[in-house]
């Protein structure tokens, strides 16, 4: 996982609620067996104007022109900024990596889908919380101005646009794994000691938990 | 002791660390797999040189790409080569760690949310997780359970753990019971639809009431199953006498004399009566009818004697706009009534509604009539190999045949389109799956969502109608 610490880029505006993550990545490309390579599919019904498939080149695909992702100079931006519950329904994680692959370092909005969230930090995307008066502000800069580059630091926990800086909260641990990315599964296997106990215990306390799952049927 | 939720309970029971950042580490009891969201934690352990913490604890069934003909062909079946590689793959993935799996063909294969409960894999008072949000159907069991990403299912596979932090506790009451032809899917939807899609973010639910504890075990699960659609991750029921029975006997459920010590301590899986709620929403059930979605989020429903809403009734902007685009996918104009809305094609199945009860309470609407000519697909799709045996047994598939539809293989089909059950462009669905969004059953297609009973009732009426008064 890439460390996050300073972010500057372009705003993409989504002015929408309720963005799922069937919209950030269509099901068709949940057939992969990586996590790479989901860029170029990033709100694939909306970009393209045909059907695509895992396997369709995409320079034979047919661009939706007004959609923001092809429109200059969003298409470069790596800051999505939206409206409440980005990201909310299917836990696929692949969505996260069509935002990453895209470019996508931050995102914005007044909330989330819980486990969306989960994955952005997963992935070293910063998902920010803002009140909505902040995404308001936000909004109508970006109609104002076309372009809005913003400008966070992960460690101060601050958004700034020109001279408007605001805070946003951060969950401590988040905050670490952004800045150093850390191995995850190699910090809780530090606690191996920890989880072995907790076994025993529950083992002796539950044994029928810990049946085995391979049983062949009667 | 101070007084705890059921959530409570379950995390307290469950929590191996609390760590220096606030988040605690929560020990995973069962662990479910398919073939979409493992194959890169898999690659992950195979490359960091680890292996899985506990296989005994894990299950694996493909479920999210399977065809739904051709069954007995196993991986010949499959139409779609790269579809038939992921399967591949997750059989050669438990092969190498040693995961256990219900294969193509094992009758015991099916959706896992379905095959989870129907096993007795999943016991109250458990943590169960999965790579799929309506993991939180397991709750109905009392079981603490939730959807996780694939970078989790990698921890989970080497720590047997998580990390996370605790949501708040909602309550859900439900006060009264049902009406005739109301049903649990229906309640979910009233909830969604008076909440919200974000109404229960951060929150745990937690359902009760007498007309909760009236309910049947899968009906249960119906409901647990769109606490996701209502925003939040977890959906619990607390144990019962319901609980009891339907767990008693099944193949991994506790047998001989440890089930009396597991029934003894399953007694304490439910809220403290005066344990604290941050939220709590009151439902009367006979405020409920038969629920039907509008546009394109599971909180765009309305009752089945109601009109697609006019744009002037939104909250604010932002609502406004979504309803506006939403009317233009769905090819609804504002203050058109629902009821009468004519549909293409019909969809049983789902890990929503894709057991036994709901099959029969679509072939009792069915049985003695035929779906509307102007039906071009209605499709049943059980929820498990066991669950179609069942049905098979009970004669419900020559109902359903009989009147029409096609009786398949079990699998999610076309509740998220992976496979070859979908929509096209324009088509609209009868559907008694958990989402509507826009793409979500094939792109450009129209997804209304609603129960067995009251899908089965638009296949003969060949349009949205009231299945209290076919």
């Amino acid at each position: 996982m890439q460390p996050l610490s300073r972010h500057r880029g372009i705003v993409i505006p989504f002015d929408r609620a309720n963005i799922d993550t069937d919209m950030l990545l269509p099901k068709q490309y949940l057939k992969s067996l990586d996590a790479y390579g989901f860029g170029d599919f990033l709100f694939d019904d909306e970009r393209y104007l045909d059907h695509g498939e895992i396997d369709t080149p995409v320079a034979n695909r047919r661009i939706n022109p007004g959609f923001v992702l092809n429109r200059a100079p969003y298409r470069h931006g790596t800051v999505v900024l939206a409206q409440a519950n980005f990201g909310c329904g299917s836990s696929r994680e692949h969505a996260v990596w069509a935002l990453r692959d895209f470019g996508v370092r931050v995102l914005v909005a007044p909330s989330y889908g819980d486990i969306f969230r989960d994955n952005c930090f997963n992935n070293g995307l910063l998902a920010i919380v803002v009140e909505q008066p902040v995404v308001d502000r936000l909004f109508q800069l970006v109609r104002s101005r076309n372009v809005v580059e913003v400008d966070v630091d992960v460690a101060a926990g601050t958004l700034a646009v020109a001279d408007e800086t605001w805070k946003f909260m951060l969950e401590e641990g988040r905050r670490q794994n952004l800045l150093e990315g850390l191995d995850q599964v190699g910090e809780t296997l530090m606690l191996a000691d920890r989880i072995r106990c907790y076994e025993q215990r529950r083992r002796a306390a539950e044994p029928w938990v810990f049946r085995h799952t391979r049983q062949d049927p009667d | 002791m101070t007084a705890r939720t059921l959530y409570d309970k379950l995390w307290d029971s469950h929590c191996v660390a609390e760590l220096p950042d606030g988040s605690s580490l929560l020990y995973i009891d069962l662990h479910l797999l398919h073939e979409v969201t493992s194959p890169q934690a898999f690659s992950n352990l195979r490359r960091a040189g680890r292996k899985p913490w506990r296989v005994d604890a894990a299950l694996a069934t493909p479920d999210h790409n399977v065809p739904t003909v051709l069954r007995e062909l196993g991986l010949g079946g499959f139409d779609d080569p790269i579809a038939r590689r992921q399967v591949d793959v997750l059989e050669r993935n438990c092969h190498e760690f040693g995961v256990p799996l219900f294969p193509l063909g094992d009758v015991r294969q099916g959706i896992v949310h379905v095959v989870g409960p129907e096993q007795g894999l999943t016991l109250p008072g458990m943590t169960v997780v999965c790579g799929d949000s309506h993991t939180a159907t397991h709750g109905a069991l009392a079981a603490l359970a939730y959807g996780i990403g694939s970078s989790e299912v990698e921890h989970v596979l080497a720590t047997q753990t998580l990390r996370g932090r605790k949501s708040k506790n909602m309550a859900v009451v439900v006060d009264g019971v049902l009406g005739e032809g109301v049903v649990a899917k229906d309640l979910a939807l009233h909830l969604i639809g008076r909440i919200g899609t974000a109404g229960a973010s951060g929150h745990a639910i937690e359902f009760r009431g007498d007309g909760i504890g009236a309910l049947s075990m899968e009906a249960r699960m119906t409901l647990c199953n769109m606490s996701i659609e209502a925003g939040a991750r977890v959906g619990l029921v607390a144990y019962d006498r319901v609980t009891q029975a339907y767990v008693k006997d099944r193949p991994f459920a506790p047998a001989g004399p440890q089930w009396a010590g597991a029934v003894r301590h399953w007694q304490d899986l439910h809220s403290d009566h005066d344990a604290h709620f941050d939220r709590i929403v009151g439902i009367r059930a006979e405020d409920v009818a038969p629920c039907v979605s509008w546009g394109t989020s599971p909180e765009m429903v309305v009752p089945i004697s109601g009109a697609v809403p006019q744009l002037h009734e939104a909250r604010d902007d932002v609502q406004r706009g979504d309803w506006s685009r939403a009317m233009a996918y769905m090819g609804l104009e504002a203050g058109r009534p629902i009821h009468g809305t004519p549909i293409d094609k019909v969809f049983v199945g789902s890990c929503t509604n894709a057991r036994i009860e709901d099959l029969r309470a679509a072939a009792r609407v069915l049985r003695g009539r035929r779906i509307d000519p102007r039906i071009k697909l209605a499709l049943v799709v059980p929820g498990s190999g066991l669950v179609a045996l069942q049905a098979e047994h009970e004669g419900l598939d020559e109902v359903f045949t009989a009147a029409g539809f096609e009786w398949r293989a079990p699998g999610c089909s076309m509740c998220l389109g992976m496979n070859a059950d979908r929509l096209e462009p324009g088509e609209r669905c009868a559907s008694t799956s958990n989402r509507n969004f826009e793409g979500r059953q094939g792109r450009g297609g129209r997804t209304h969502l609603m129960s067995p009973a009251m899908a089965a009732a638009a296949a003969v009426a060949g349009a949205i109608v009231d299945v209290r008064e076919l």
